[in-house]
């Protein structure tokens, strides 16, 4: 187990190498820094001085170990709109997120099982039929549309929701603010939160929907048939473990992708996460921004990766932690 | 006492635009503690056969007509309760391949567990005892420790035993055994079967063992059916099937063991092949391969007739065997 810890510990560093070293080249030829630190009216001497002092005449090599090192440090810039350090305007901006992906997920997880259990076990059956149907919309339709049309229906036409920003959000634990302490946070974090999941939501369900029917069709579970045992306990004791071993695998490497895609949902609500303000990086070309923010976006997908095969090492009896190590 | 009456069953797979019969009118009969061999290629019928008398079959399959008796009751008019009542209970079944058979996500104690529990009142740890009762009577050591174990822990033989242990935690009266050690090494198949046999004969449980070692066969079973082309073709007692079979296709097998071949000969064999259920012939399904085949035996299908002491379904059976006679004769 600790082994094998080791292994991904080294294998997280060796994906956060290389992201560091994109974040970096993107630095290094995105845009002049002095442009948008001093303007146009400074002469060109001056503008040689700060650039020998900021030490952007480097060589490559040295640059980057400085910016890697400055990074180890918990240091990736300063943002030139905001004039603060970069990590710190995203970690600022992380609890907003994190709640937004979060709600997707819940969403997803406590809808994909269920229905994709329903349509396994009944495939045939009216509402199987509609759902796969309906699935393909889901995933055919882009998340900005989604969110676009919700607000319109539920926001504009009925007015039921709220169409921007987190609401009431309720400050915890000194530093979090949340959504989920107040019936104000709920009701905007809901569209959003759906919006989110509207992608992956479909494709969980047919990913789940699969699986079960493949296992349904297996060895083991014709064997706990003719053992006498309740079609219950076949679909969710010995069908759903099994079904769900390779949606985890899936399911980590989309929690990371959802991170990226709370850019669209975010611009649309006006949620004040990281995605958010990544556009408004991009706009005003903060390169240190963006830089931070790929590299903390980068981290935490290497991170819920780790953790997710960590999970699926436990879950699964027939993969051995201990060995896997050696 | 008859533990089992098969009477007259059809199997029928529903396939796109027609229907494809995969048992066709068989009958047998088996008594309390009796081991039954049924024999045939693959693609006979023999696994259906199994899965039919658990009213297991899976989809496109369905029991088209015919009945089973079983313990007086007939299955084919059973509710899924009811059914499920008895499977594992009083009808357990012996899968294939003990690699793919087993859970591999549940302990083995769970899997045994379970299976006790669905069918009695027990407390997890009453069960417990019984399997490691269980375990022990199938030669598992340590079988404590077994419980905590997943599948993947354990060999092929080992996982067989503990199959053949979970069929009898609930003393069935039948057990349904199809092909059990196909997928095992050889060296443990002699073992399995001989575990097998002890505790059908010990516990007095009914056998039906589907297989197409027709050696096995002889040494397990009381009684043969031997199957063709969804067809029983002859059934009658083990020994005599094997030492004076009636049937060409029975007598073809037969003679297609190596032991019935001196060293250096070439091994006989029927010709052709067994013919796909979509494509039965006409007649006698065997005719189009019979070497015996008349006029009639391609336009009519045989009935099964009681010929000396097996049961045959063959045209031409009183010419074989007056042909046999004049073999000796001469």
């Amino acid at each position: 187990m600790f082994a094998y810890l080791v292994k991904r510990v080294f294998q997280a560093i060796a994906v956060m190498f290389v992201i560091s070293l994109i974040g970096f080249a993107i630095q290094d030829n995105l845009g002049d820094p002095l442009r948008e630190l001093v303007g146009q009216s400074v002469s060109e001497e001056v503008r040689q001085e700060l650039r020998d002092e900021l030490g952007l005449n480097d060589s490559f090599l040295t640059q980057y170990l400085r910016f890697a090192g400055n990074a180890l440090q918990g240091d990736l810039g300063t943002s030139y709109f905001f004039k603060e350090p970069a990590l710190d305007v995203i970690l600022k901006k992380l609890p907003a997120t994190l709640e937004l992906v979060v709600g997707a997920s819940i969403i997803i997880i406590g809808l994909s099982i269920p229905v994709g259990v329903f349509t396994a076990i009944y495939p045939n059956s009216i509402l199987s039929r509609l759902v796969m149907g309906l699935s393909i919309i889901g995933i055919s339709i882009p998340v900005f549309l989604t969110a676009i049309l919700m607000i319109f229906v539920f926001s504009v036409e009925y007015g039921w929701f709220p169409s921007y920003g987190r609401g009431d959000v309720v400050h915890v634990f000194g530093y979090w603010d949340t959504n989920f302490a107040s019936l104000d946070g709920w009701s905007h974090i809901l569209l959003p939160s759906i919006a989110l999941a509207s992608i992956m939501l479909p494709l969980f369900i047919r990913l789940i929907r699969a699986e079960m029917m493949e296992v349904l069709q297996s060895e083991y579970v014709k064997y706990a048939k003719a053992k006498g045992i309740r079609p219950w306990r076949i679909y969710f004791v010995h069908a759903l473990k099994n079904t769900l071993l390779p949606v985890i695998t899936v399911g980590g490497v989309q929690i990371g992708t959802m991170v990226a895609y709370t850019i669209l949902t975010e611009t649309v609500f006006q949620w004040p996460g990281m995605g958010f303000m990544f556009l408004e990086a991009v706009n005003r070309v903060d390169t240190p921004l963006i830089v931070a923010y790929l590299i903390v976006v980068g981290f935490i997908f290497v991170v819920t990766n780790t953790i997710v095969d960590l999970i699926y090492g436990l879950v699964n009896p027939t993969v051995n932690l201990a060995r896997m190590g050696a | 006492m008859s533990l089992l009456s098969v009477r007259d069953l059809s199997v029928k797979f529903a396939m796109r635009d027609n229907t494809v019969t995969a048992l066709n009118q068989i009958s047998f009969d088996l008594c309390k503690g009796e081991r039954l061999g049924i024999v045939g290629e693959s693609g006979a019928g023999k696994s259906i056969t199994g899965f039919a008398l658990m009213n297991l079959l899976s989809r496109p399959g369905y029991i088209d007509s015919g009945k089973i008796q079983f313990l007086g009751e007939d299955i084919t008019e059973m509710s899924e309760a009811k059914m499920r009542s008895i499977r594992g209970n009083q009808m357990a079944m012996i899968f294939q391949d003990p690699m793919v058979t087993l859970n591999p996500v549940l302990t083995i104690g769970q899997q045994m567990v379970e299976t006790l529990q669905a069918h009695r009142k027990l407390s997890k740890s009453e069960a417990e005892q019984i399997a490691i009762v269980k375990l022990r009577e199938v030669y598992i050591p340590s079988p404590e420790e077994r419980l905590n174990q997943y599948p993947h822990e354990l060999s092929g033989g080992m996982r067989q035993r503990i199959i053949i242990a979970i069929a009898l935690l609930l003393d069935p009266q039948l057990i349904i055994a199809d092909e059990p050690t196909t997928a095992l090494d050889v060296t443990i198949q002699a073992d399995i079967m001989e575990l097998l046999l002890e505790l059908c004969e010990s516990n007095k449980v009914g056998l039906i063992l589907i297989t197409h070692d027709l050696g096995v066969v002889s040494q397990m079973t009381e009684r043969t059916l031997v199957m063709y082309a969804g067809r029983i073709i002859e059934a009658g007692r083990t020994r005599e099937i094997i030492n004076d079979p009636q049937h060409p296709y029975t007598q073809g097998l037969i003679n297609a063991l190596p032991q019935q071949t001196k060293p250096g000969q070439r091994l006989k064999q029927i010709p052709g092949n067994m013919p796909s259920l979509t494509a039965i012939p006409r007649g006698c399904p065997f005719s189009p391969r019979c070497e015996y085949a008349q006029d009639h035996c391609l336009t009519e299908a045989p009935k099964p007739v009681q010929y000396t002491h097996v049961e045959v379904a063959c045209h031409e059976v009183n010419r074989l065997h007056s042909d046999k006679a004049e073999e000796m004769i001469g």
